[in-house]
């Protein structure tokens, strides 16, 4: 666990670093917007404090926030769905439970276990996320487009990102 | 106490939560104007809905200060009415033109916005469509032609003003019924242009011109404004500056005018042209 701390604030100027500076500027026709960042709190280990992956959540947001000159915005996303990961564990566990020293990455947990948990998360932080930007109910459904759409394409570069990590610890 | 503290920590989880993210709102709120903008403008709907159903109920209790008020008013302002303009008394006069057989109804009103100082200029009446206006009905004052109304809301509409660029209305001169169309120049708001007189009608400077009633917005020979220069222009028309009867700096009443023959007129003027 302790030996782990190292690799993952590495992750997180990593992950803060490629959305700021990649994948913010990938606006397809304005409309698709992905947002990975949130990796980091998918795949913090099961034994971390839930305090901790509140504040971590905060430390997250405010820190894209802080680039992306929208305080507050990212930040409430993310601790929103710091708040939802243990909730989300509970419902999906597999019939034997997780391990304690594990994280909950597709390596431990296989690929399809992954999809699920990770697409109910990142549609959920998506969906916090776009409706405070637009901060209102009258473009909805549009809005729920836009949700959709990158919520796919935030899951599909989460999904490729997994078999890098994948390798790297097998190796 | 022991409880207490138990039972907090037992849902420590879900009050950390509460407390972040309500201290994320307040950044976003404070700091991102349009998010801020919104919440403003919602609880402003609200406070604003709370007022006016207050003010609703207050008026209640001042109702017989008010009557009392309205009634003084009401007898100072029939007083004025009643030496000055007598045709006001009621607020719609119908008015039978039997040789012409048309008809035109007058509503009182009053202008609250003017301006004569753009290219485009509008007036706008304290009268809407809960009074009988309604779009491409003409405007006139005491002095002569205003304008022709715009758009209309429920207790307000809009006029184009004579002086907007963008207008033109059809006049003649009054003492030989040559006709021509109206304009203005955006120079001077006291003085509109006259073209199409063509050079071998005889004018003068201080020659009346009036409206022609051609386009069946106005009533025929309503005063504009007399004649204050003129020169030729290539071609065979005259350019003639009128001098407006109507300051348009001074006007306050003014009636909206319905010609209540219009819509048959141009029906069969439509007609016409299919035949």
């Amino acid at each position: 666990m302790i030996k782990q701390i190292p690799r993952y604030i590495l992750s997180f100027f990593l992950l803060v670093l490629l959305q700021v500076l990649i994948l913010n500027n990938i606006q397809l026709g304005g409309f698709i917007n992905p947002y990975v960042y949130i990796l980091f709190i998918l795949i913090l280990p099961f034994n971390t404090p839930k305090w901790l992956l509140l504040i971590l959540g905060f430390l997250l947001g405010f820190s894209i926030d802080l680039f992306t000159n929208t305080l507050g915005m990212h930040s409430s996303a993310s601790v929103f769905i710091a708040f939802l990961r243990p909730f989300v564990l509970k419902i999906i566990s597999p019939r034997d439970g997780y391990e304690s020293e594990t994280s909950p990455t597709v390596s431990f947990y296989g690929i399809s276990w992954f999809i699920q948990y990770s697409t109910i998360l990142v549609f959920a932080h998506h969906l916090i996320l776009f409706y405070i930007e637009v901060f209102r109910f009258s473009d909805f459904f549009i809005t729920l487009l836009r949700i959709i759409l990158s919520s796919v394409l935030s899951l599909l570069i989460i999904f490729i990102s997994q078999y890098f990590y994948r390798n790297k610890l097998s190796r | 106490m022991r409880n207490l503290l138990d039972f907090l920590l037992r849902i420590h989880f879900l009050i950390l939560f509460v407390i972040i993210e309500v201290f994320s709102l307040i950044l976003l709120v404070n700091n991102n104007n349009f998010q801020q903008a919104s919440l403003v403008n919602f609880s402003r709907q609200i406070s604003g809905r709370y007022y006016a159903r207050t003010a609703n109920l207050k008026q209640y209790f001042s109702l017989a200060e008010q009557n009392r008020k309205l009634a003084e008013e009401n007898t100072r302002l029939m007083s004025i009415l009643e030496s000055k303009y007598k045709i006001e008394s009621s607020s719609v006069e119908i008015i039978s033109d039997t040789i012409h057989n048309q008809q035109y109804t007058y509503v009182p009103a009053q202008i609250i916005n003017n301006s004569v100082n753009n290219r485009h200029n509008y007036l706008t009446l304290n009268r809407g469509y809960s009074h009988g206006i309604k779009p491409e009905m003409a405007v006139i004052s005491q002095d002569g032609v205003v304008g022709i109304i715009k758009g209309v809301s429920k207790n307000y509409s809009t006029v184009i003003s004579m002086l907007n660029l963008d207008y033109k209305i059809s006049a003649k001169l009054k003492k030989n019924q040559y006709y021509g169309s109206l304009s203005w120049d955006g120079l001077n708001y006291r003085s509109v242009i006259l073209n199409e007189i063509p050079l071998h009608a005889d004018i003068q400077l201080g020659d009346t011109i009036v409206t022609s009633g051609f386009s069946s917005i106005y009533p025929e020979g309503l005063m504009i404004g007399t004649i204050s220069d003129f020169e030729e222009k290539s071609g065979s028309f005259y350019k003639i500056k009128v001098l407006l009867s109507v300051d348009f700096k001074r006007l306050y009443h003014v009636y909206v005018v319905e010609n209540l023959l219009r819509e048959e007129k141009l029906d069969l003027e439509e007609n016409l042209v299919e035949l």
